[in-house]
């Protein structure tokens, strides 16, 4: 076997020995006209609604109302909270133990795999044409948290939707310094990898709901 | 798990054929799927003429990049490395298993979760893991069912549409402790949440593939619907992802019109569930992610594609599986048959620089160049165009750079058929005198004619040729 570092030089020096085409690159694509907020936040819904999403209307209520009916409705039990940030929400929630995710996970993982029901998490954005929600800060956001426990409530701003994924590239300004990883979520976990029959819950969340509100 | 007991290969392709093609279970199983996922990719693409600006956009982006790949593929590296991720390049299959057996024996562990790869096919990964005493566990259901019957793919986004569900009831009742048959989908795919969601936990190595990487940012992107990509890419302690020295891009903004041609094209959705972007391992002050990130960048014939201009086109490719998906051979003898790890006319143009056109000769034969994956894929491959090179050079005939395996498919007593041919139809006065003896002579025509009358009647000449009845039927006319 040669070295690494011999296979790199080796692949690169065949690549440079072909022939030189010389190509233009790709004209700048631009992003779709602006939109109006309700079009584009009744885009969003219709889209993660067709990936089989709930989503929830919270703007003329408080949401930790809302958030304790759901919690109520579907028997949950645990809730998992992110680190820090978000209002005390205990004195809303009376029926499930609340947690959070405040330590790194190689302590937490049993808690999080086999005794959290659900988790609550705040989205940075959402895409209206796909319907797709946005977790871009790992940090306030761990990873896991929206993937391990089977339903996973998030929080969405109306105020933040973006018209289309390469609108929210543009927008960002992601390209000028990337979080460590950015999460894209268009509904709940789901295969259809048994003749082609839908299942949902294949890894991640068996359930998506997105409570909307304005005022995070 | 088990190896294939006789795993087909591409140098049987009409053996492999004949198998399929006896088997009514397994063809409605294909025909099944490949009516229900074009269907849903025609409804993602109801104008054409969108479609058309999108994938000339989509074909645009692939050709930009690989016009400067030795560069992105610098950029790509050193853009990595600053944000912490190790880039490993390899030039064939066993120095990326080799690699990649180093990074997960360094992490110890014992057992690798995968998520869905076909470059990890590619390389045959699980042998080679499981010949270092390191067990490979697929985590895409579709490939973990594969798997647990000790089989492979017989398509490349899904990979087990050649089973049932009864099929699939039983492999899970027989091979997985403590489940009783039963054929609900539902209770089918808990059984195995059940089962990975244990070792999603567990397992310090995480393996995944890459759809497309970001030379700009040192991005490595992933679509997929099931959790299980970002389950084997966020909660074990190593994440090592592989894929081909091809599948990079210049700039983040070129993700999105390749990433919905993709998703679009494959299973006709908008979008998939989840959309994953890594950049990093975990950074301080996060809680979760993995410690170290790790690339493999895998040549394997890939720059022999590219050293010549018109084989390049076949490393635009996306991997999405429209051109499988669309076409009539495939649909009808299904993944196993080509006997490689990419089937249908994306594999069929892709893997004699993987493999040689020694072994793949009879693959670039099996099309009837109807044009449907050409017209199909989302960045034009011209993939018809391609096939007929490839025959070529199967041949012997291409003044192009050749191939390893060039003129192995030349057969000698074609070649006469051919020049015989050419000889007679290019002559009016020979082909006249053949004509009548042909048609005269019929009765003398063989029962037996080869390959033709295995599943077919004899071809037997008509009593009259077709000048002859046409003047006939004109003289009628004057009359």
């Amino acid at each position: 076997m040669t070295p690494p570092s011999v296979a790199r030089e080796r692949i690169l020096s065949r690549l440079r020995a072909a022939p030189q085409i010389v190509m233009t690159a790709p004209a700048v694509l631009t992003s779709p006209a602006e939109q109006s907020p309700e079009t584009m936040l009744e885009q969003f819904r219709r889209g993660i609604e067709a990936f089989h999403a709930e989503v929830i209307d919270a703007r003329e209520r408080t949401w930790p109302i809302v958030l304790a009916e759901i919690c109520a409705t579907k028997r949950i039990a645990t809730l998992m909270l992110p680190p820090v940030g978000m209002v005390n929400l205990q004195p809303w929630l009376d029926g499930p133990r609340l947690s959070r995710f405040d330590r790194p996970i190689e302590t937490l993982k049993t808690e999080l795999f086999d005794a959290t029901n659900a988790s609550l998490t705040i989205a940075d954005g959402a895409i209206a044409d796909t319907g797709t929600l946005i977790q871009s800060d790992p940090q306030r956001m761990p990873r896991t948290l929206s993937l391990v426990p089977p339903i996973h409530i998030c929080l969405l701003d109306v105020r933040h939707l973006y018209p289309s994924l390469q609108s929210a590239v543009a927008a960002t300004r992601w390209a000028e310094a990337m979080p460590s990883n950015l999460i894209f979520i268009t509904g709940p976990s789901k295969t259809a990898d048994i003749q082609q029959t839908m299942a949902y819950g294949a890894h991640g969340p068996r359930e998506l709901v997105v409570l909307l509100t304005e005022d995070l | 798990m088990n190896r294939p007991a006789n795993p087909p290969m591409p140098i049987n392709f009409h053996a492999n054929v004949r198998r399929v093609v006896a088997n009514p279970v397994l063809r409605a199983s294909f025909r099944g799927a490949m009516d229900f996922l074009t269907a849903k990719r025609a409804t993602q693409f109801p104008d054409a003429n969108a479609f058309e600006t999108l994938r000339a956009q989509g074909e645009q982006i692939r050709q930009y990049a690989l016009s400067r790949l030795p560069d992105l593929l610098e950029q790509l590296e050193t853009n990595l490395t600053r944000n912490g991720i190790q880039v490993h390049w390899a030039q064939t299959p066993d120095e990326a298993c080799r690699l990649i057996i180093d990074i997960a024996s360094r992490a110890g562990g014992g057992l690798v979760v995968k998520g869905k790869s076909m470059v990890s096919e590619e390389i045959e990964l699980n042998h080679a893991l499981e010949a270092a005493g390191i067990s490979a566990l697929e985590s895409d259901m579709g490939e973990y069912i594969v798997q647990l019957a000790g089989e492979k793919p017989s398509h490349i986004i899904m990979p087990a549409i050649h089973k049932t569900k009864e099929e699939i009831a039983r492999l899970f009742a027989d091979k997985v402790p403590g489940v009783e048959y039963t054929n609900s989908v539902d209770e089918l795919i808990q059984i195995g949440r059940r089962v990975l969601r244990d070792k999603f936990r567990d397992t310090r190595v995480g393996l995944s593939g890459v759809n497309v990487a970001v030379a700009e940012t040192g991005t490595l992107c992933l679509v997929e619907n099931e959790g299980n990509g970002r389950m084997c890419t966020t909660v074990p302690d190593v994440h090592i992802a592989i894929t081909g020295i091809e599948k990079v891009v210049e700039k983040l903004e070129h993700v999105p019109p390749l990433m919905t041609l993709l998703t679009r094209s494959a299973t006709g959705q908008a979008i998939t569930t989840y959309f994953n972007w890594i950049s990093s391992p975990r950074r301080d002050g996060e809680m979760d992610g993995p410690k170290e990130v790790h690339l493999v960048l895998l040549d394997n014939g890939r720059s022999t594609a590219y050293a010549d201009e018109r084989l390049r086109a076949t490393l635009q490719c996306i991997r999405c599986g429209a051109c499988m998906n669309h076409c009539p051979v495939y649909a009808r003898v299904g993944g196993h048959a080509y006997g490689t790890t990419y089937p249908g006319p994306i594999g069929k143009i892709v893997s004699p620089h993987m493999l040689g056109l020694e072994a793949t000769r009879d693959l670039v034969t099996a099309s009837s160049l109807c044009g449907a994956c050409g017209e199909v894929c989302p960045v034009k491959i011209p993939i018809p165009d391609l096939l007929l090179q490839l025959r070529q050079q199967s041949q012997g005939h291409s003044k192009a750079p050749q191939l390893p395996g060039a003129g192995s498919g030349h057969k000698t007593l074609q070649s006469i058929a051919y020049r015989l041919f050419a000889g007679l139809y290019s002559r009016p006065a020979l082909y006249r005198i053949f004509g009548l003896l042909a048609t005269r002579l019929r009765a003398f025509s063989p029962n037996q004619q080869g390959a033709w009358t295995r599943s077919r009647v004899p071809l037997r000449p008509a009593g009259h040729s077709l000048h002859e009845r046409m003047k006939s039927r004109n003289g009628a006319k004057v009359k």
